[in-house]
C-alpha cells in the first residue's frame, strides 16, 4: 500500500531524513519509534505534504501513485488520513461543517455523491461516540477550548468519518490519560484493523502499543531505520532505551 | 460634511482614496441625512457592490438606538461615510464587511461624536483584500467635554491573500471628556499557513480551504443584522471569487 524508498528530506534546508526505507501492506499496522530529533514528525508531514518538507532523494508510492507529486487534499482523497501531534484550533469554524465539506470534497474527487447532512450527522454522531466525545464538542469551532485529549480523540473521530485505507498518527497518544488512551486505543482499532487498510504509528512509548497491537516495529534515528523487528522490539525499547538499540 | 472642493491626496480623510474616481463624482450629492428621534431604534443594511461614493450622516436623539451593517464589495472604488453624532445614553453599532480583489480601492471613513453622557457605540470592521487592492478604514471618535460615561470600542481587522494587497487602518481617538472609556484594537494578517495545511490535509482543495477561513474571520459581522443570511450569502460569494 505504501511503499517508501530511499527517502531523504530537508525543513529548511536542514537535512532530517536521510535514506529511510518502509514497505506497508494492507492489513498492516506498523509502529515507527525512535528519540526527539530522529525524523518522525518530518516523515509524518512528508507524507502529509506540509509545506516546507522538501524532498531531496527518494520516492514514496501510495497505491501505486506517486504520493509527493500530490497535493495534500489529493493525498487525501486518495484514503491517506494524517493525524497531527498537535492539532489545529481553527476558530470560527465548526467541526462538523468542515469535515462534511472535506469528506464531500473527497467523495466529489472520487467520482461519489456527495453525503446528505442528515447523513452526515448520523456518521459523525456515530464516530464520535465510539470516541466517546461529546457530539456538542463536534458543533463547536474545530478543537477551540479542547484539552489535550479532546483533541486527540476529535483526530480519530475526523479519521473514522473520512474512513481512509492508510492513516499515518503521529504521537496521538501524547497527551492522553489512561482511560482515554484505551478509548482511543479501540477507536484505532475499530475504524483502521482491517484486511484492507493500515496504521503507520508514530510514538514514542510502549504504552499505546499495549492497547494497538503493532505487527512491524521501527526503530528511527537520525533520519534512517536503524532496526525493524515484530511487537517484542518495542518492549527491547522501553527497558533498554534507544541509545542501546539505536547503537 | 462634503468638502466644497476637490480633495486631494494631502486631506487626511482621503488620503487613500482613488482621487480620478474621486473626481469623476464631484460634486457630490448632499449626504443623505437621517435623523433618529429619542428612544427610537434604526436598522440599516448597506450593500455597496456598484462603487461610488455613499455618504450619511445619523443623529442619534437621547436613548436611541442605531445598528448599521454594511458590506463594501462592488466596483473599482467604493467609499461609504458615516458620521454618527450620539445624544445622551444613544447607542450605535457598525458591522462593516470589505471584501476586494484585482485593483479595487474600498474604503470606509466613519466619524462618531459622543456629544452627551452616556452614549455607547461599537463598530466591527473587517477587510480582506487580494491582489492589489487597497482597503481602508479611518474611524474617528471624539467624545465632547461633557460626555462623560462614554463607551466606544473599535475592533479592526484585514486578512492579506497576496502580498501586493493594501490595509490601510486608523483608528483614532478625540477625547475631552474625563471619565470615558475608548477601547481600539487593529490587526492585519495573512491567512494560518498550519491551519490552511490541516484542513487541506482532511480533503479540501486549497481555494475552499481558504474560503472556508475567510469565512470564519468576516463572521460575526452581520450578527445580528436584519438582512444577515443575505448578507453572509453575499460576502461569502465574493470571497470565492478572490480565493
Amino acid at each position: 500500500m505504501l511503499k517508501i524508498e530511499n527517502l531523504h528530506a530537508t525543513v529548511a534546508d536542514k537535512p532530517i531524513l536521510k535514506g529511510l526505507s518502509l514497505s506497508i501492506n494492507a492489513g498492516e499496522i506498523h509502529a515507527i519509534m525512535g528519540p526527539n530529533g530522529a525524523g518522525k514528525s518530518t516523515l509524518s508531514y512528508v507524507l502529509g505534504g506540509r509545506p516546507g518538507y522538501e524532498v531531496t532523494e527518494g520516492s514514496a508510492t501510495f497505491d501505486g501513485q506517486d504520493l509527493l507529486d500530490m497535493d495534500p487534499h489529493e493525498r487525501a482523497a486518495a484514503g491517506l488520513f494524517l493525524g497531527f501531534q498537535y492539532p489545529v484550533e481553527i476558530p470560527g469554524v465548526s467541526n462538523v461543517q468542515f469535515l462534511r465539506e472535506s469528506l464531500n470534497a473527497q467523495r466529489k474527487a472520487r467520482g461519489q455523491e456527495p453525503l446528505s447532512g442528515g447523513d452526515f450527522l448520523k456518521l459523525a454522531r456515530e464516530k464520535a461516540g465510539l470516541l466517546k466525545l461529546d457530539m456538542d464538542m463536534l458543533k463547536r469551532p474545530v478543537n477551540v477550548g479542547f484539552s489535550g485529549g479532546e483533541k486527540k480523540r476529535n483526530e480519530m473521530v475526523q479519521m473514522g468519518i473520512l474512513d481512509p485505507k492508510l492513516a499515518i498518527l503521529d504521537e496521538t497518544d501524547s497527551g492522553l490519560d489512561i482511560d482515554a488512551l484505551r478509548v482511543v486505543g479501540d477507536g484505532i482499532n475499530t475504524i483502521m484493523r482491517r484486511p484492507d487498510k493500515a496504521v503507520l504509528l508514530i510514538t514514542h512509548y510502549q504504552r499505546l502499543l499495549d492497547y494497538v497491537q503493532p505487527d512491524f516495529v521501527h526503530v528511527l534515528a537520525a533520519g534512517r531505520i536503524v532496526k525493524s523487528g515484530g511487537p517484542e522490539l518495542a518492549r527491547e525499547l522501553e527497558e533498554h532505551g534507544y541509545a542501546e538499540i539505536a547503537a | 460634511m462634503s468638502a466644497a472642493v476637490l480633495p486631494s491626496r494631502r486631506d487626511e480623510a482621503w488620503r487613500y482614496s482613488d482621487i480620478d474616481a474621486v473626481a469623476a463624482a464631484w460634486p457630490l450629492p448632499a449626504p443623505e441625512s437621517i435623523v433618529v428621534p429619542a428612544g427610537g431604534d434604526f436598522r440599516r443594511a448597506i450593500v455597496q457592490d456598484a462603487g461610488g461614493i455613499r455618504q450619511i450622516e445619523l443623529v442619534l436623539g437621547k436613548g436611541a438606538t442605531a445598528s448599521v451593517h454594511v458590506l463594501n464589495i462592488g466596483g473599482a472604488y467604493g467609499r461609504i461615510e458615516l458620521a454618527v453624532t450620539l445624544h445622551e445614553g444613544a447607542d450605535f453599532h457598525l458591522g462593516a464587511a470589505q471584501i476586494g480583489g484585482g485593483e479595487q480601492n474600498l474604503e470606509i471613513v466613519t466619524t462618531v461624536t459622543h456629544a452627551e453622557p452616556g452614549a455607547t457605540s461599537r463598530q466591527m470592521i473587517r477587510s480582506v483584500l487580494g491582489g492589489t487592492a487597497t482597503g481602508t478604514y479611518l474611524g474617528k471618535v471624539a467624545v465632547a467635554r461633557d460626555a462623560q460615561q462614554t463607551d466606544s470600542e473599535q475592533d479592526v481587522k484585514a486578512m492579506l491573500l497576496d502580498r501586493s494587497a493594501t490595509a490601510n487602518a486608523k483608528p483614532e481617538l478625540e477625547i475631552f471628556a474625563d471619565d470615558v472609556k475608548c477601547a481600539h484594537g487593529c490587526a492585519i494578517g495573512e491567512l494560518d499557513a498550519m491551519s490552511l495545511y490541516y484542513l487541506q490535509s482532511r480533503g479540501l482543495p486549497p481555494a475552499e480551504a481558504k474560503k472556508i477561513l475567510l469565512q470564519a474571520f468576516v463572521a460575526g459581522v452581520f450578527d445580528g443584522a436584519e438582512d444577515e443570511e443575505r448578507l453572509q450569502a453575499l460576502a461569502l460569494a465574493k470571497l470565492g471569487e478572490l480565493v
